[in-house]
Order: structure tokens, then C-alpha cells, then sequence
């Protein structure tokens, strides 16, 4: 900042006329008045116009009246060959077109047919307001916007007279009272809101949202299924770096019950299997099963399904916002937005052999929330 | 009188009888509307909301908002049999079985994704000329809600279909609403009728996508639209342009030709379009489910911005006292979209504290006269569209074989050095292009031509501007605003100034954005520069008595061919062109 | 005498030749592990892998221990050019091959013979034509789509790796990856993804290969991202070229 800050007697430009409307800027003297009053200052009549062809050449005239009526033409036609294209073509139809490869003919047909039907109308429009129409530009004065000081005056009068003869000045308590009734008037419709969600699911009867979401459907014992399949799993089933999207064995009853798929954005897990020597870290003790670990699905950033697994590097990567989580190092985020990592479930397996939950995870899975600790 | 003119005065008749509508016709049919392109990017976005809504009618005729499960049983193959619900098999019905669905499906999704750019552009235009001084800063205001609404317009849309893409967005956003200190968790539950995706929340989202938001832009449109009627539209500076006055066309027949005409090429545009280009495949991306998610995850254009905050952002989080306050996405999901429209908002009134200009302003400033202002659109538009590569970092990746990472870190250091330096850039280009201007001012413009003079001397010839181009030059002192001076500490009575402060505060402000400036010439200086060219053209004067002669005869009239009967000299050109046949 | 005992002979041996020897026309799913086979193995995997995967298949710092990923794994990663890596790192992709069928194979059975591990699958198991494909699409969204995205276009890992673009891929060559995890690919084992999945994800992803775009040029079926930009550069220059041509004056 080169220039000086020094106070002048004087602070803000020029006031503003009466009504707001100044020509030219009044702000320096240093640029002289009349010669340059503003460019708006030319009078019209002096503006540049040449004609336009169609102006001086009746020829030419014809010809765009031509042109233009050709465009309204073509527009009818497209409107008629868009029903032909509607009747004739079968929904399902494919068409090859060079640059577009394979797509669908009726929609190509339909839509190539009502644009371009359209479109001329406007370009239509437009060359006749161009080429046609006069060219030769109008003025018009701008109204001031603030009234005059009369109306000022008027509008100040009456509703002095309109306030005195409604007593709202006079009547304090009446006037406090009603300031009061509306201001909580708006309140049954907030309160009405409320039962925007009714916890009616008698599972979960009598938990807040907090409690709901911190826990899940997996217990101890209950079988991991594979998602899609829904069948059971056997350790030897799962080779080193392998990976299963896995739900709990109960999750088809349960979603029959709820009529949504609530529990699957919960409960969903994904197991995964490395060499136990390369388990650096662990959510718990014992928490694996000879290498197989079973981790949630859900990220703990905002929620995404996750299970973009990189078996040699043990990485599992979400690819909503790119949060990284090593699963060998007891799910810790290493990249990314996330802040927590990724909840483990403890598992084991049953009599029969097949895996199965130790117990519920020990934390909320999904993202954060105020009351989560 | 022919038949359409009988019934044409009749009507108006019957209305006037009624309404008295002939008074305003008579005020209004003449209404006269500046013509320049860059004030037809409201009517893009205007028309391509129309046709949103034409659109939407005709979808919701055949979708249906629920999330009770079926069993697809449509022509698509790679879904027969898939269970899903009930709004992404009908979307399916849409797309293959009813005719003509497909075009119309696409013609909607289009022309929102055209709505939320139109409007970003003509707030881009708006912005850059100044034209939301006064009086139309509410109508700024106005404008600032109709982007946030069509923000929440598009989302809510894009996500009705319920596919696996869109149904990851939702989730998403319901991560961030439970990530609400407080009443986060209640909000979510509130929202989605518990737990997500529920049963209820797709029938709740086609209300606020179908009622709610389009009955509240058609309000704003309305009230914004008047305004600009009422107030009548600004227009550049130029020949014949004051401040009080309006250069353009009428209304009738001229305007409405033209706006009428562009309504038709928007719609043509994006039905062609719709025939022609695929957009949004949501057969490819399957039903939705919480436990599965696609590679390339990303929001439509106008949201990816806050996809990107949320992927640059690190992952901070606080937890304390059995509480969790989740900055890694409060920040970039609330509180920065939240100060930057509310910056938005403000601006108008922010720019005319700092000016202290109560003027009301119908002249459009040339961007380049306002630096610092153009500098601020510049580096805002620089912070969003870093904040938009991040949002396809993934996409960046896998096309130009770079890494994830390194694009996250580059995007987290660029998206704090970038904008300042894209300020200080612009900010000296707006200046240099106004010393430009000065010059030419003063000098006229370089014409090529280098003129020996009998001495010896080697000059180029300068030619003086013509009285259109010296206007828009000249707009430069409509833009011309001086900073507020400093407030005293005290007055002459030594009393203490209470307001120092902010007052100091303003009139800083006031001379940062003011005080770098090129000042225009003086008349003296404009004199001066005028007698010079003069002098020049007398120079050059001996060299043009040849061009009306007839015998010079120039082959090529500026790169056209000579064609038989057409003149071959600039005398013959001028009487042809003076004929009236 | 002699000369037709001879002459009989030799019939019935390059007839028993020319039938023992009839290779599949397509896919290169025999495997005759005899010891020729073997030790040819052995002599290419010494001259072209044994530089990275160690002398005797054990791995080393620059590459991973090639004992137990069986002839499926070598077949993939040879046969689709991904090995020998032109560079060391965690991506191998795609380029032409180097070895012929004959040499692929051969090295196969060297590996395989080291330890059991994954064979090449056979025709019956690729042939994926009464495969259902809603199905394979169910399991495809499930098990690949988070990878290799919803139509196969590939997707990004960490670090500058990438699960690649299925659009090319044969359907022995996607039965082989999903058997075998190449590179950071989870392995995918009969176990969990028996036989008739695996068709069934095949027959979606040739059904993706030569899918047509319902509603017009596909932009390359990568989602909004690609969607958006067609918006800002061609579409918008249509619709502001079109608002520049009604504001400009008439000749």
C-alpha cells in the first residue's frame, strides 16, 4: 500500500439528488464537465447504425422470409415424424450409430425429433426478430425508484393516523400479551414434528436414537452367512487373503419382520484372512480366528459400505471419501477423513465348525455422533 | 379486420372491461429491454426450470415414492428377478417400458443439471458487472435462496430413483445430520423415520422434491422476476446509455420474440440432447442397499464441491467428557457451506458499507474496473473448483495414473495457496487492462500501420477510437469510486470517537478495495492525446486520397472473392449499397 | 510283411499323436502336467521370473512366493501379459504378452507342481451360458462393484494402484482372477464363490462388455463426474453460443 490514509474534512462522495439518480460519477474534479458528462451523454441519434442487408436489399428480405418459413415447416414435420417415431418403434429396439455406438432407437428418434421440432421454432423466432423486426434501438427513461418527498409525507401521515387510532402504542399489556400469543403460536406446529419417528419396533422398545445405533443385531453364537448366498462358513472355506461380504445368519427373518433393510447398513461385516503373523494388532484378544478377522462393513466416516480390500498390503479403502483403514493393524485409520477406525467383531466358531460371532461389537459401528463418548 | 385481429380486440376488450389491463399494456408493451447475451444466462436457467417442471409432471404420473421390496419384473434383463423397491422398479418402468420415458427421464435429469449452471453463470455475470448494487440487493438475496433451493432441488431428485448411487448419497447425508452436535442423533432419526433407509423416507423426500421446494422456487422466481420488471434490467455503459434511461428493444414485438424465441432453443437444446446422450444409467448401478457401494462414488456436478471438502478434509475429531464433536465433517459439510452462502448473501450489502456508496446504480461495471471485486469472484471461483477436482480425486486417479494420495495433499496445500495467488493475479490483470484503456484513451488504438515520414523518422499510426468504443472505455468513470477517509480517534473537542474501530476497520476496507486504481485521463490529457492522433492522421492523410480513385482496382475485397458484377472499388461499393431497388 | 507292419505302425502312432495332441480351439484349458512340460517350466521361470520371485519360487523383497498360487495364477498373469512387470511396483498392467500358449502353460505346471494351488479352470467351468444374469449382476454388486465399479469401468485403490477396466476381459481370464487375487485382489475361492456364481458374475460382465446405451452415448458409464463435464464444455457451449447469436446484431 503506497498511498496514504489522511483524514479530510470531508468523508463520503457527493450526496446522491433527491431521488437517487446522478449522471456521471460527481466524484473528481480532476475530470472536467461537459466534454465527458459520461458516454450516456451522446445523444442517440448519433449512435452508429448500418443498415442490415435486409433493410436495403428486398432481395435479401425475401430471401430470410424464406429461410425463416422453411425452419416453421421442418418444425411441423418433426412433430409428425416424432408420432411416427412413437407408433412404429418398439420400446426395446437398438440401433448402432457411429460416434454413439449401441443405443436405444426410439429414444434417439423421439428426442431428435421433438428437439429439432422445437428448436426451430425458436430459431424461428429469432432471425425473424433479427433479420426482420426493426433493429434500431429505443430509449426509455428510467422512473426514479424513491418516492417523493409528498408521498414520503402521505405514507408517514397515515400511518401515524393508522398507529394512534389502533392503540397499539397505548395499550402496553394488550400489546405485550399479543406479542406474547404469537410468538408461541408457532409452537404446536414445531411440536407436531415430533412423531416424525415413534419408536414402535418392540425390540427396541424405550431406546433413543443413541441406543439404537450403538448396537446391532450380532450376539454371541450367531452364525456369520455369506451375503448373497446366505450360506454358512467353515474357516477352511476362506483362504489367506480372501474376502467375504458377510451378514449374521438371522438377517432374512429379520428384514421380513422390519419391512426395510435397517439391520443390513448395521450388522453387515466383511471377513477377511492373512497370515496370523502379519496380525500386528488386534480390537481384542483372541478376537480373530486363526488369521480370519471380521471387521464392519460401515465407515466410520459417514457411512459408507466399505470393502475395497487390498489383500497384500491388508488395506481396506472406502471409496466415497477415500478413508483407509489397515486391517492388520486393528482397523486404524491411515488416510482419510475418517476419525475412528474400523469396529472389529469378535468371532469364533461353533460345534459344527462353522463361524460364528463371539458377541456384539463393543462399539457403535457407522459414523460418529454427539453421544457416542 | 381479419378474424385473429376481431378476436385478439376482443379479448383484450373482455379483460379490459374487467381488469383494466389496456392501461398496463399500454405502459408495458413498450417496455424497452437492453440486448446483450451475457443478460439472457437468468433465462437459461428460468427456461430450464420450465422444463424441469413439465418433465416432472409427466414422471410423476408413473413413479412411486415407496420403499416396499418387489420383484423386478420388467424388460431390463440384467435385473429380472432382483428384488428392489418399488421407486427404483418403477424409475426401471420409466426408463424401458413406457415410450417415450426414457427421452423424458433424461430430459428432467438434463435440465436440472442446466438449471443449477445456469444460475451459477448468471450469478457469475451478475457478480462480475456489479449488478447487484443498489437498489437489487434483495433481489441478490433472492437469488442466493433460488441456488441453495435448487441445490436441495437436485439432490432430493437425483436421489428418488433409489439406486445403488444415489442411495449412497443419502446415506451420507445422514451421516452428517447425526454428526449434528446435540440433537444430531435425533435429527437423523427424526429425518428418516429411524434408523437408515427405513420404510418412510423416500415418500418424504418426493414431498419436499415435488411440493415443497418447487412451490418455494416458483414464490422466489416470481418475486425475483417482478423485481426485475419493476425495477427495469441494468445494461452495460455505451453510446447513448445514462444511468436514467433504458437502450434496447421493446417488449412487443422485439423482446418477446427473442425471449420467446430462446425459450424454444432451450428446450430444443435439451430435448435433442435427452435423444442423444445418456445420463444418469441407473440400471447400471442396481437397486439400492446399505451393505454394498460402487467404485467412483460421486454426487451430480453441483454437490460434488462438498463431496470434495469432505474428502480433503482431515480427520478430526474431538471426543471429550462422553461427547464426540466430529470436525472432520462438521467442517466441511456445515460450517463452510454455511459461511460461504452467507457470505454470499451479504455481499451486496458487505461492498456497499466498505464504499460507503448509497448511490443506485443501473450501469453495469466492465469487471476490469473493479479489481478488487473481480479479484474476489476470481478466487472463489478458483476455491470451489479445487474443492470440485477433489470431489472426482478418485476419477483424476484412475484417468491420469496418478495417486489418490497425492491428490488429496495437493488439493489440502493448493486449495490455501491457490486462491490468494488467483486474487493477486487477477487483480493485476484488471489493472493492466485499465491502463490499457487509459492509453487508448489518450492515444486511440495501434493500428499495424508503421509510417515512414519523409525524415526519416519511423512511427505507427494511432487511430482514433470510434464513438462506440470511446463510450465503453469512458464507463470507466461511472465506476470510479474514491476510499472512505480514516475517522478521527476524537473530534475537535477531544471527545472520544466510539466508533473508531469499526470505522477504521471500514474505511481499511475501503481502501483496499478502492485505492489501487488507474485514474482516467483528464480533459487536458484527452486533448492532448487528441491533437497527437490528429497530427498523425495529417501524416497519413497523402496516402487515402488514393482510394476513391477509380482505377486502383483491389482484387480482394478483405478475403472474399471478386464475383462478376459485384464493385471493384470502394466508391462503387458505397453507390451500391445507396441504391434502394 | 515288414514294410506293412511298418507302415501300420506308423499310422497308429501319429494317429494316437494326432488325437492325443487336439488342443482346445479356445481357451487354453488343458494342462498336461508330465515332466517335459515341467522342466520346460522350470527352464523359462529360471531365465524370466526367478530374477524377482527367487530360484526356487520362494519369493524375495521384489517379488511375492509363487509356491501354492497354483497354474491359474501363472496362466492369468502371463497369458494377459501382466507378467514379466516392464517395472517394479504394485501394478501390473495389462500389456501383450511375451510367452506363447505353449510356454504359459509350461510354466504353469513348474509352479503348480511346487505345491497344489488353484488350476486352470476348465471349459465346463468358464462356460457361463446358462448362467443367470440378474444373478451374476446380484453377486457382481456385492463382491466386485466396490473395486471395479458398477459397470466395470475400474476404479481407484491407495497409492496410485487401480483395479482395472473388465471391459476387455475374457471370461477365462475373470474366472482365473477371482480364483487367484492378482496383485491386491482378494482371492475369491470355490469355497465361497462356488462354480455357478462365478458364471454368473461372467455372464454379467460380458453382458456389461457389450451392453448398448439405452439413452444415447454412454459417456464412458463413469457416473456424474464425466456427466458433469460433457455440461460445462458441450452443452453450455451450445446454450451460450446460442444466447451470443441471438445478442449479436444482424448483417
Amino acid at each position: 500500500m503506497s498511498s496514504d490514509l489522511t483524514p479530510r474534512s470531508d468523508g463520503s462522495p457527493e450526496a446522491t439528488g433527491a431521488h437517487g439518480v446522478v449522471s456521471g460519477s460527481g466524484v473528481n474534479d480532476r475530470l472536467a464537465r461537459p466534454d465527458y458528462a459520461g458516454p450516456g451523454a451522446l445523444p442517440l441519434a448519433a449512435v452508429d447504425h448500418t443498415p442490415r442487408r435486409s433493410d436495403l436489399y428486398p432481395k435479401a428480405a425475401r430471401r430470410v422470409e424464406r429461410q425463416i418459413t422453411l425452419m416453421f415447416l421442418l418444425s411441423m414435420l418433426m412433430a409428425v415424424l416424432f408420432i411416427v417415431g412413437y407408433v412404429a418403434i418398439d420400446v426395446g429396439t437398438e440401433i448402432y450409430i457411429p460416434v454413439l455406438g449401441g443405443v436405444g432407437f426410439q429414444n434417439l428418434v423421439l428426442g431428435v425429433t421433438f428437439g429439432l421440432g422445437v428448436f426451430l421454432i425458436g430459431a424461428g423466432a429469432i432471425q425473424w426478430a433479427k433479420k426482420l423486426m426493426p433493429d434500431v434501438e429505443v430509449v426509455q427513461d428510467r422512473h426514479p425508484l424513491p418516492s417523493t418527498p409528498t408521498e414520503d409525507a402521505k405514507a408517514a401521515e397515515q400511518y401515524q393516523r393508522g398507529k394512534e387510532e389502533s392503540g397499539f402504542a397505548a395499550y402496553r399489556i394488550m400489546r405485550r400479551t399479543l406479542i406474547g400469543a404469537l410468538a408461541l403460536f408457532p409452537i404446536p406446529l414445531v411440536v407436531l414434528v415430533r412423531d416424525m419417528w415413534t419408536n414402535d419396533d418392540p425390540a427396541l422398545a424405550g431406546q433413543s436414537p443413541a441406543e439404537i445405533l450403538s448396537s446391532t443385531a450380532w450376539t454371541g453364537g450367531l452364525r456369520i452367512v455369506t451375503d448373497g448366498t446366505f450360506q454358512p462358513l467353515r474357516p477352511a472355506d476362506i483362504p489367506v487373503g480372501g474376502l467375504v461380504s458377510a451378514l449374521p445368519e438371522n438377517i432374512e427373518e429379520i428384514q421380513k419382520e422390519a419391512h426395510n433393510l435397517n439391520e443390513r447398513g448395521k450388522s453387515a461385516i466383511i471377513l477377511v484372512r492373512m497370515d496370523p503373523e502379519d496380525i500386528r494388532a488386534q480390537q481384542g484378544e483372541g478376537w480373530d480366528y486363526q488369521g480370519i478377522l471380521a471387521y464392519s462393513k460401515i465407515c466410520t466416516h459417514v457411512g459408507c459400505p466399505i470393502a475395497l480390500y487390498e489383500h497384500r498390503t491388508h488395506h481396506l479403502l472406502c471409496p466415497c471419501h477415500q478413508s483407509t483403514f489397515d486391517l492388520a493393524d486393528a482397523g486404524n485409520v491411515i488416510f482419510g477423513p475418517a476419525a475412528r477406525s474400523m469396529p472389529q467383531l469378535p468371532i469364533g466358531v461353533d460345534e459344527e465348525g462353522f463361524l460364528v460371532a463371539a458377541s456384539d461389537f463393543n462399539q457403535p459401528v457407522g459414523p460418529s455422533f454427539w453421544e457416542r463418548g | 379486420m381479419s378474424i385473429t385481429e376481431k378476436v385478439g380486440a376482443g379479448t383484450a376488450d373482455f379483460a379490459d372491461q374487467r381488469l383494466g389491463s389496456n392501461k398496463w399494456l399500454g405502459k408495458n408493451l413498450k417496455k424497452v429491454f437492453p440486448d446483450h447475451w451475457s443478460f439472457m444466462l437468468g433465462e437459461i436457467a428460468l427456461y430450464s426450470f420450465m422444463v424441469v417442471l413439465i418433465t416432472g409432471v409427466f414422471l410423476t404420473l408413473f413413479y412411486k415414492p415407496s420403499l416396499v421390496e418387489v420383484v423386478y419384473e420388467g424388460s431390463y434383463v440384467p435385473l429380472k428377478g432382483v428384488m428392489m423397491t418399488e421407486a427404483y422398479a418403477s424409475t426401471l418402468d420409466i426408463s424401458f417400458e413406457v415410450r417415450g420415458g426414457l427421452l423424458i427421464r433424461q430430459m428432467h435429469h438434463w435440465s436440472a443439471l442446466i438449471f443449477v449452471a445456469a444460475i451459477s453463470v448468471h450469478l457469475f455475470r451478475v457478480f462480475f458487472t456489479g449488478a447487484f448494487r443498489k437498489p437489487r440487493e434483495l433481489n441478490w438475496v433472492i437469488g442466493v435462496g433460488l441456488l441453495v433451493l435448487a441445490l436441495g432441488a437436485g439432490f432430493s431428485g437425483y436421489s428418488l430413483p433409489d439406486d445403488l448411487l444415489s442411495g449412497t448419497g443419502l446415506q451420507i447425508a445422514r451421516g452428517i445430520a447425526q454428526s449434528i452436535p446435540i440433537i444430531g442423533t435425533w435429527a437423523a432419526f427424526l429425518l428418516f423415520d429411524g434408523e437408515f433407509p427405513g420404510v418412510d423416507f423416500m415418500s418424504r423426500l418426493y414431498m419436499v422434491h415435488i411440493l415443497l421446494i418447487p412451490g418455494l422456487i416458483i414464490g422466489l422466481v416470481t418475486v425475483h422476476l417482478m423485481m426485475v420488471w419493476y425495477q427495469k434490467h441494468t445494461q452495460f455503459p455505451g453510446q447513448g446509455r445514462t444511468n436514467s434511461n433504458v437502450v434496447g428493444y421493446p417488449l412487443l414485438p422485439v423482446y418477446m420474440a427473442k425471449a420467446g424465441g430462446f425459450f424454444f432453443i432451450v428446450f430444443g437444446i435439451i430435448t435433442m440432447l435427452s435423444g442423444l446422450v445418456n445420463i444418469n444409467p441407473v440400471w447400471i448401478f442396481g437397486p439400492y442397499t446399505p451393505d454394498q457401494v460402487t467404485a467412483g462414488t460421486q454426487p451430480d456436478w453441483y454437490i460434488g464441491w462438498l463431496d470434495g471438502a469432505l474428502r480433503v478434509m482431515p480427520n478430526w475429531e474431538t471426543v471429550a467428557f462422553g461427547f464426540t464433536l466430529s470436525w472432520n465433517i462438521l467442517i466441511p459439510a456445515v460450517i463452510v457451506p454455511g459461511l460461504i452462502f452467507t457470505a454470499m448473501a451479504l455481499y451486496p450489502f458487505l461492498e456497499s458499507w466498505v464504499s460507503g456508496d448509497k448511490r443506485e446504480h443501473h450501469l453495469l461495471d466492465r469487471p476490469r474496473n473493479a479489481p478488487v471485486r473481480t479479484g474476489i469472484g476470481v478466487m472463489s471461483i478458483v476455491f470451489y473448483g479445487l474443492l470440485w477436482i477433489g470431489g472426482g480425486n478418485d476419477l483424476m486417479a484412475t484417468t491420469f495414473n496418478l495417486s489418490i494420495n497425492a491428490i488429496t495433499w495437493f488439493l489440502r496445500i493448493t486449495l490455501f495457496l491457490l486462491p490468494p495467488l488467483a486474487f493477486i493475479i487477477t487483480k493485476r490483470i484488471c489493472l493492466a487492462l485499465q491502463r490499457k484503456d487509459r492509453d487508448k484513451l489518450l492515444h486511440g488504438y495501434e493500428s499495424g500501420r508503421i509510417l515512414r515520414l519523409p525524415h526519416g523518422e519511423f512511427i505507427e499510426v494511432h487511430q482514433p477510437l470510434n464513438n462506440k468504443e470511446k463510450a465503453i472505455l469512458m464507463a470507466k468513470l461511472d465506476s470510479e469510486q474514491e476510499p472512505l477517509a480514516l475517522p478521527a480517534k476524537t473530534d475537535a473537542n477531544g471527545v472520544k470517537n466510539k466508533g473508531y474501530r469499526v470505522e477504521s476497520l471500514r474505511a481499511r476496507l475501503s481502501h483496499f478495495y478502492f485505492a489501487d486504481t488507474i485514474a482516467p485521463p483528464t480533459r487536458e490529457e484527452i486533448e492532448a492525446g487528441q491533437a497527437h492522433v490528429a497530427h498523425e492522421a495529417e501524416l497519413e492523410a497523402p496516402l487515402h486520397e488514393y482510394e476513391e480513385e477509380a482505377y486502383v482496382q483491389v482484387p480482394f475485397h478483405g478475403g472474399v472473392l471478386h464475383r462478376e458484377g459485384a464493385p471493384m472499388t470502394n466508391a462503387e461499393a458505397l453507390e451500391d449499397s445507396r441504391r434502394t431497388d | 510283411m515288414g514294410l506293412v507292419l511298418l507302415l501300420l505302425a506308423l499310422g497308429v502312432v501319429g494317429g494316437v499323436y494326432g488325437v492325443a495332441t487336439t488342443a482346445p480351439s479356445s481357451a487354453d484349458t488343458a494342462l498336461v502336467g508330465d515332466q517335459t512340460q515341467i522342466e520346460e517350466g522350470r527352464r523359462l521361470y529360471l531365465e524370466g521370473c526367478s530374477s524377482c520371485h527367487g530360484l526356487n519360487a520362494e519369493g524375495g523383497s521384489a517379488g511375492p512366493t509363487l509356491i501354492g498360487v497354483g497354474a491359474a495364477a501363472v496362466h492369468f498373469q502371463v497369458a494377459t501379459g501382466r507378467m514379466p512387470l516392464a517395472a517394479p511396483g504394485a501394478q501390473a498392467p495389462v500389456k501383450d504378452a511375451i510367452y506363447t500358449s505353449e510356454e504359459t502353460l509350461q510354466m504353469a505346471a513348474y509352479i503348480a507342481s511346487l505345491a497344489p494351488g488353484p488350476a486352470i479352470p476348465t471349459a465346463e467351468q468358464i462356460d457361463y451360458t446358462d448362467a443367470d444374469i440378474a444373478e451374476g449382476g446380484v453377486l457382481f454388486r456385492i463382491n466386485c462393484a466396490q473395486c471395479h465399479q458398477a459397470a466395470g469401468q475400474g476404479g481407484a485403490l491407495t497409492q496410485g494402484k487401480y483395479a482395472p477396466s473388465l471391459m476387455s476381459a475374457t471370461p477365462q481370464e475373470i474366472y482365473e482372477a477371482m480364483l487367484t487375487g492378482p496383485q491386491n485382489m482378494p482371492i475369491f475361492a470355490d469355497t465361497t464363490l462356488p462354480t455357478p456364481d462365478k458364471q454368473a458374475i461372467i455372464a454379467y460382465v460380458v453382458d456389461l462388455q457389450q451392453a448398448p446405451s439405452p439413452g444415447g452415448l454412454s459417456l464412458g458409464r463413469l457416473g456424474p463426474v464425466v456427466e458433469g463435464l460433457f455440461l460445462w464444455t458441450a452443452v453450455f457451449a451450445a446454450l451460450i453460443g446460442a444466447a451470443v447469436w441471438i445478442g449479436m446484431r444482424a448483417r
